[in-house]
C-alpha cells in the first residue's frame, strides 16, 4: 500500500512512500509508526474518500494524512 | 456624480442594526432599479466597513461593497482587506453611497477626509495600473492613505474588473468578483483617497465588556489550528493537494478531479518556494489580523512578484489551465492586481479560452499574453475581460462552468456536493465564499458532511450561508468562520462585542435573523431584476462523470429548491 503525507507532515517524514501492507490494520496502526499524534491529523482519505482512524485497510490501498489545514 | 455634489446623512434608524453586507445589500435592494443597466445612472455602488470595523476585535477590517452587478446582473457583495474599512469606521462613516452617471466623460477621484467628501477631475492616474496608482497617492498624500482604485480593466467597464483596496504595505487586496470595478468606472472614478486623521473612533458603550470578549475572541482565533497555525504557515493554497486527494480539484476546465502538476502548484511548494527567495510567508491583510494568511512571493532573483497569491487564483491558471508553472501563474496574478481584474474569473477565462482552441491547455506564456491583452483594451482582450460566459458565447461552447454568469470556482461540484448547492443558490452567482461547505465536507471542520452523498448538503450549505451573511456584516474576515465552526465560545465573543460596542442585546438567534434577513432580501431583488429559480442550476455538463469518484451532479431541480425553505 502507499502512504502520502502533507503540510506539517511531511517535516523529519517524507512525501510519499511505499508501505508494507499488514493484514488488517488499521489507519490508527499507520499513525502509531509514523510518530503522528492522532489529535494533530486533520483528515485521513484511503483512495481519495474521507476515513476515520479506526478503518481497516485493504492490500493495494492508499492513505492521504493531513494535518488540521483550512483555506477558502 | 450626475450633478457633482456631495451630502452627508445620518443613519436613519432602520439602518442602525447593519453595517458591511448587511447594509449594502439592504441599500441596493432599498434604492437600486431591479432591471436597471448596472453601468447606467440608477444603480448605486455602495462602500461599507462592518459594524466591528476598527474596534479591538481581531480580523475586522473588512471593507463590503455592493451593487447590481454588470457580470450576474443580480445583487452583489464583495469584501476585502486593506486599510478602507477602518478609515471609514474611525471616520465615523457608515456608508459611501455612489449614485447617478457624470454629464461629461472625464475621470473623477474622490476625496474623503475630516472636512467631507470632495470630487476633483482626475487626469494624470487615468489609464494607469493599481500599483502606479497606489505608489503615485501614497508619495503624494502619505503612508496612511487610505485607497480605493480601479486599473484599466474598470476603466473601460468590462465585467469582470475588481476594485483594489490598499493596504498598509502598499499591497493591494481586491473587491473581486462580479464586476464591481466596471460600476465605479461608469460611475468614472478612478480613485478614492481616505484621510482619517483626526478621526473621532469607533466608540464603544461598554469598553470592559468589549475588552473581555475580544481576548475570548482572539484567543479562539489563535488557538484553533485552522486560523492560530495552518493558515499562516501554509496560506490558502494548502488545499490543492487536499482537494486533489479528495478527487475535488477541477482539471483541463472541469474534464477530471485531479491534475497530474499538483505538487508544483501546491500550498507546501508554495512555501518552501517563498522561503528560498527570501519572500514572506506570513502576512496580515489589515491591521489586527491575527491569522496572517496572505504572503509576499518573489522571483528567483528575490524580486517582489506578487502577494495575495491564493488558492483561488493558483488553481484557475495552474490545475483549471493545466499549467504547472508557479511563476508563471505568480506573474499573472500580479498582473491582474494591476489591470483590476478579479483573478478567478480570468482563470476560469483562460482555461474557457483553451478549450475554445484559442491557445493550447498548458501553454503558460500563451496565458500570460492573453491575461496581458485583457488590459490592453483589444477587441478579443475586451472579450475575454467580460468573463468566462462571453468568451464561450463566443466560441459557441457547452462546457462553461458558471451559474448566474459567474465563473465557478476551485472545488468541482459533483464530488464536493455541498458546494454545488451553494453555487447553486446563493444570489451572488457561483461563490465558494458565500456558503463554504468545504469546511465541513472536505475539512472537517464544523462536523463532516460525506462530499461524495446529496445527504444533508443542502442543510450545510443553507446554515453556512446564513452564517456566512452575518459574519460579512460584522466586518470579520471570513476564515474567523472556522473557529466559530468548532468553538461556540467564539460566536458568543463576537456578539458580545457587538453588544458592547452598541449597548444592545442582541443574541445568537437574531444573529440567525439577520443573516436570514439579509439572504431573502437579496433574493427579492434577484427575483425582481428577473431571476427565477431555473437560475438557481448548475450546467448540463455537471451530468458528465468526474474522476476519480466518477462522481455527477444528481441533485433534481426541487431538491435544489428546498434551499429557500427557510
Amino acid at each position: 500500500m502507499k502512504v502520502k503525507l502533507f503540510a506539517s507532515f511531511r517535516d523529519g517524514r517524507f512525501i510519499e512512500k511505499e508501505w508494507d501492507y499488514v493484514e488488517g490494520s488499521t489507519v490508527s496502526r499507520i499513525l502509531e509508526e509514523l510518530n503522528i499524534n492522532k489529535k494533530d491529523v486533520g483528515v485521513l482519505l484511503v483512495n481519495s474518500r474521507h476515513a476515520e482512524t479506526d478503518y481497516k485497510l485493504e492490500k493495494g490501498d492508499t492513505l492521504s494524512i493531513f494535518p488540521v489545514i483550512g483555506g477558502g | 456624480m450626475t450633478r457633482l455634489t456631495v451630502s452627508a446623512e445620518e443613519v436613519p434608524e432602520q439602518w442602525k442594526g447593519l453595517g458591511g453586507r448587511g447594509l449594502t445589500s439592504t441599500i441596493v435592494a432599498q434604492e437600486v432599479k431591479p432591471t436597471c443597466h448596472p453601468l447606467g445612472k440608477y444603480n448605486k455602488l455602495i462602500f461599507a466597513p462592518g459594524l466591528l470595523s476598527a474596534t479591538p476585535c481581531a480580523n475586522s477590517g473588512r471593507l463590503s461593497a455592493g451593487a447590481k452587478s454588470p457580470l450576474t446582473g443580480g445583487i452583489k457583495e464583495c469584501n476585502a482587506g486593506g486599510t478602507a474599512a477602518q478609515n471609514f469606521a474611525r471616520m465615523g462613516i457608515k456608508a459611501l453611497i455612489i449614485e447617478g452617471l457624470p454629464p461629461k466623460d472625464v475621470f473623477y477621484s474622490l476625496h474623503v477626509d475630516k472636512n467631507g467628501v470632495s470630487i476633483q477631475e482626475e487626469t494624470e492616474l487615468v489609464g494607469k495600473g493599481n500599483y502606479e496608482v497606489v505608489k503615485t497617492l501614497v508619495e503624494k498624500l502619505g503612508k496612511k492613505i487610505g485607497i480605493i482604485s480601479i486599473g484599466p480593466v474598470g476603466e473601460m467597464r468590462l465585467a469582470a474588473a475588481n476594485i483594489s483596496v490598499r493596504t498598509r504595505d502598499d499591497y493591494i487586496r481586491s473587491l473581486g468578483r462580479g464586476g464591481l470595478g466596471a460600476v465605479m468606472g461608469s460611475k468614472r472614478i478612478k480613485y478614492i483617497t481616505i484621510d482619517d486623521t483626526d478621526s473621532p473612533g469607533v466608540p464603544i458603550v461598554d469598553p470592559e465588556k468589549f475588552k473581555a470578549a475580544g481576548k475570548i475572541w482572539a484567543k479562539a482565533l489563535v488557538e484553533h489550528p485552522v486560523s492560530g497555525q495552518a493558515l499562516k504557515n501554509y496560506g490558502t493554497d494548502v488545499l490543492v493537494n487536499i482537494l486533489n486527494e479528495a478527487g475535488g480539484l477541477p482539471t483541463k476546465n472541469f474534464r477530471y478531479g485531479q491534475f497530474e502538476g499538483h505538487e508544483k502548484i501546491s500550498g507546501e511548494t508554495v512555501n518552501a518556494t517563498i522561503a528560498s527567495r527570501a519572500g514572506k510567508i506570513s502576512h496580515g491583510c489589515h491591521a489586527g489580523c491575527v491569522m496572517q494568511c496572505s504572503q509576499v512571493y518573489n522571483d528567483k532573483d528575490k524580486q517582489y512578484l506578487t502577494s495575495g497569491f491564493e488558492y483561488e487564483t493558483i488553481w484557475a491558471f495552474g490545475a483549471d489551465s493545466c499549467i504547472d508553472d508557479l511563476d508563471m501563474i505568480a506573474q499573472a496574478d500580479y498582473i491582474m492586481d494591476d489591470i483590476g481584474i478579479d483573478s478567478i474569473e480570468t482563470g476560469v477565462v483562460i482555461a474557457v479560452a483553451m478549450e475554445a482552441g484559442i491557445i493550447p491547455f498548458g501553454d503558460a506564456p500563451g496565458m500570460l499574453r492573453l491575461v496581458k491583452e485583457i488590459g490592453s483594451g483589444t477587441p478579443l482582450g475586451r472579450l475575454l475581460g467580460c468573463g468566462a460566459a462571453a468568451v464561450g458565447q463566443a466560441y459557441g461552447l457547452t462546457r462553461v462552468p458558471v451559474v448566474k454568469g459567474q465563473a465557478i470556482p476551485a472545488y468541482d461540484p459533483r464530488s464536493v456536493k455541498g458546494i454545488g448547492i451553494t453555487y447553486a443558490t446563493t444570489p451572488m452567482g457561483a461563490d465558494h465564499t458565500a456558503g463554504y461547505t468545504i469546511a465541513t465536507n472536505i475539512l472537517k471542520v464544523g462536523g463532516f458532511v460525506d462530499p461524495l452523498k446529496k445527504d444533508g448538503q443542502v442543510e450545510l450549505s443553507r446554515n453556512l450561508q446564513i452564517s456566512t451573511a452575518f459574519i460579512d456584516s460584522m466586518g470579520l474576515c471570513i476564515f474567523v468562520a472556522f473557529p466559530v465552526l468548532d468553538n461556540p465560545a467564539a460566536f458568543t465573543a463576537m456578539i458580545d462585542m457587538l453588544n458592547a460596542k452598541d449597548g444592545v442585546s442582541m443574541t445568537g438567534d437574531d444573529a440567525l435573523s439577520l443573516g436570514k434577513q439579509i439572504l431573502k432580501t437579496e433574493h427579492e431583488f434577484n427575483l425582481a431584476a428577473g431571476f427565477t429559480n431555473k437560475d438557481d442550476r448548475l450546467p448540463d455538463f455537471f451530468e458528465e462523470p468526474v474522476p476519480p469518484h466518477n462522481a455527477v451532479w444528481d441533485f433534481t431541480d426541487e431538491e435544489i429548491d428546498t434551499f429557500w425553505n427557510f
